[in-house]
């Protein structure tokens, strides 16, 4: 490469990138949230544009829409903010092991599915034999472990045939959408709703039925933290995501980290679709999930696979999700101006890694462009 | 009945074949288009509105509708809404160097939204008591069939009885497999695929390439978006009904095993299964459920069997999902 530079000289190109390693991590962050607050600001310049509302009046319909009161009954909307996170969050924190290896796991949908209709099966079958400490351990482990080795399938080929596990794993959405929808068929009866079983929930915890979830995402948002910074396993992960043939050079079995990382992945996915099933809706169908595993594919870069990042992204995420479908709902928009904002900010944020990693630079000038 | 299931696979495989044909050309270049259900969402809808608009424009009759302008102008909507949502992917892919799998994945959310978005905004301006738009005065432009496939009987209505998207499909395929493989630009672009590096050193844009083949195959993707309203819907389009195809052409590229050419048999396989639970005799509705997932368990099959046999010209660019930097080695 060097040496087609030296010959290309006399006709430089105007400008070149170069790759920079050197930027302090606090003026990446500043770059980093200066596109978020710009992106939301242009979203919601658009969205003036279409309610023909002020800027501050979106803004506050976005904020009563994540802060304020539902019209009908108690719940504080604050709470749903909450669980919108916890879910969004466990699911992320489930794909980042994974991510860390270089492992793509787009699977998180399925393996959430997979691990809310273990779940649902107990509820539905065992509800009426076993007592409730028994069955709600019963549903706990079975969801973990039917997450675990949806997890587990594409991992064992990637290992052994190195399989693309970034396509494996889509395929495998689709298929537990359909298992989902026949099962669903066949409890509900053609009707293709299951009703609400109140055997085998998770415990309320002080009247707050998303309390619980909450805890455990943040338990699990903890030990996420330290298991992949300091042990042994997460330095491996680290190893193994950055080149394997080090890792193979030093002593690591990489088929073993592989499989072994997958299938904490998919457990922890399979927790996310308990919480949802158990914990939340007490019922499934085949958009119990909702398309959050896609979404937390995002978050989970965009944090960095750092947990207590990511509990910041979700946290933007799930602002931008709930306060642009309240503005969509007061100004009579279409429900998908959600979709658009999310969709818009994400963007923008991967876009402004480039700003972080690489400095562009003109010709017969060494000085840096502003970002 | 066996020739009627035939008509229906091939009406199904078609916007998955032009799903797959511009993913393919997508990642010769070494893009995983991630993105590629949204962009049809994006094609599809753009269609629509310019369809919607000339309708409106020509006060709903359909006697004052010129026939090459009502194919014309939702064709070129389509081709130039699809190309903008390549545009955007390539930007942040090969010129800011962005993750292609999160940038693809936002541009999926982005591009469904903007169909939903638009669709339930045109709904909403068409006063109709159906959740839908429906634009059959241009369908009916758009499926002109050949006059005389009905004298030919059961090779007529196999072969010679659909629309032309469906024969611009097979074309488009064929001539991308063409070009892939018989001529220099191809070739070019299998380098920058596989080895991006290697071919910068030869002298190829790499850049540019990346950015034609990632516009073109989102172009064509479009295309399939536009054929799933104006042909098999009929001109309705109503919110969401376009579905998880985007994600099944996705998974026709593995099946085709990067070929247009196969992808063509592949398309057709594909809406055969897509469609086998309907004519299968004495499938209760549940097992119908479960016959749907045919498509994806097929082609998790033909990828573990492909990575299996690891056959040379069998498998991915080498280089795909990788970000070029041309100083960095």
């Amino acid at each position: 490469m060097d040496n087609t530079k030296a010959v290309k000289h006399h006709h430089e190109p105007l400008v070149h990138i170069v790759k920079r390693d050197d930027m302090p991590s606090w003026k990446a962050w500043l770059i980093r949230i200066a596109t978020i607050v710009i992106s939301i600001f242009l979203m919601g310049c658009l969205s003036t544009m279409l309610t023909e509302k002020s800027l501050f009046e979106t803004f506050e319909m976005m904020f009563r829409g994540v802060f304020g009161r539902i019209e009908s009954g108690s719940t504080v909307m604050l709470w749903k903010y909450l669980q919108e996170i916890a879910i969004l969050l466990c699911l992320a924190l489930a794909l980042t092991p994974a991510f860390k290896m270089k492992f793509w796991n787009c699977g998180a949908e399925g393996q959430a599915l997979m691990g809310g209709l273990a779940a649902m099966m107990c509820m539905i079958n065992l509800g009426q034999t076993l007592s409730y400490p028994v069955l709600l351990a019963v549903v706990i482990i079975t969801s973990i472990l039917a997450g675990a080795v949806w997890g587990l399938i594409p991992a064992i080929f990637k290992a052994l045939f190195n399989t693309n596990e970034t396509l494996f794993t889509l395929m495998m959405n689709y298929i537990a959408t359909q298992i989902i929808a026949y099962y669903v068929y066949i409890v509900g009866g053609g009707s293709n709703i299951i009703q609400p079983v109140a055997e085998g929930n998770l415990p309320v915890i002080g009247n707050n039925r998303y309390l619980i979830n909450i805890i455990i995402v943040a338990v699990i948002c903890i030990f996420m933290y330290i298991y992949l910074k300091y042990s042994k396993h997460g330095y491996e992960i680290s190893v193994v995501g950055e080149s394997q043939n080090t890792a193979r050079y030093i002593g690591i079995n990489v088929k073993k980290v592989i499989i072994r990382t997958m299938v904490i992945s998919g457990a922890l996915c399979g927790v996310a679709g308990m919480l949802l099933v158990a914990g939340t809706d007490h019922s499934i169908n085949t958009n119990t999930v909702g398309g959050q595993g896609f979404t937390a594919i995002m978050v989970s870069w965009l944090g960095q696979f750092n947990p207590f990042i990511m509990v910041l992204m979700t946290g933007v995420i799930c602002f931008l999700r709930l306060g642009a479908s309240k503005v969509a709902d007061t100004c009579m928009l279409n429900a998908s101006f959600a979709d658009i904002v999310v969709g818009v900010v994400i963007l923008c944020v991967v876009g402004c890694e480039f700003f972080i990693r690489y400095s562009v630079k003109f010709r017969h000038s060494k000085k840096e462009v502003k970002e | 009945m066996i020739v009627q299931f035939i008509c229906r696979a091939i009406l199904l495989g078609v916007p998955l074949l032009y799903g797959s044909t511009g993913e393919i050309v997508t990642e010769k270049s070494g893009h995983l288009n991630l993105g590629i259900p949204g962009i049809m969402y994006v094609g599809a809808i753009s269609g629509v509105i310019g369809s919607f608009l000339y309708e409106n424009a020509c006060g709903n009759s359909l006697d004052s509708m010129n026939g090459v302008l009502a194919v014309l102008i939702p064709l070129l909507c389509a081709v130039l809404g699809s190309t903008l949502m390549g545009l955007i992917y390539s930007f942040l892919t090969a010129t800011l160097r962005a993750n292609q799998n999160v940038t693809g994945l936002a541009i999926t959310t982005f591009g469904i939204g903007l169909g939903n978005f638009f669709g339930g905004s045109l709904i909403k301006l068409t006063d109709s008591e159906m959740p839908s738009i429906a634009l059959t005065k241009t369908s009916s432009f758009f499926s002109v069939k050949l006059p005389f496939a009905d004298d030919l009987g059961a090779f007529g209505e196999i072969f010679l009885s659909h629309d032309f998207l469906t024969y611009l499909a097979i074309i488009i395929a064929l001539v991308v497999a063409f070009v892939l493989n018989r001529t220099r630009v191809g070739l070019n672009l299998r380098a920058v695929g596989e080895n991006p590096a290697t071919a910068d050193a030869a002298g190829i844009n790499v850049i540019k390439y990346k950015y034609v083949a990632t516009c073109l195959g989102s172009a064509i993707a479009g295309l399939g978006g536009l054929q799933y309203v104006m042909s098999y819907a009929n001109g309705v389009w109503s919110n969401n009904a376009f579905g998880d195809r985007g994600w099944m052409a996705i998974a026709l590229v593995i099946f085709a095993l990067w070929k247009p050419s196969t992808a063509i048999v592949g398309s057709f396989i594909f809406g055969a299964l897509c469609n086998a639970n309907n004519y299968v005799q004495g499938l209760g509705a549940e097992t119908q459920e479960l016959f749907k997932m045919l498509p994806y368990v097929v082609t998790i099959i033909v990828l573990v069997i492909t990575s299996m046999r690891k056959k040379r010209e069998h498998q991915p660019p080498a280089s795909l999902g990788l970000s070029y930097f041309r100083e960095e080695r």
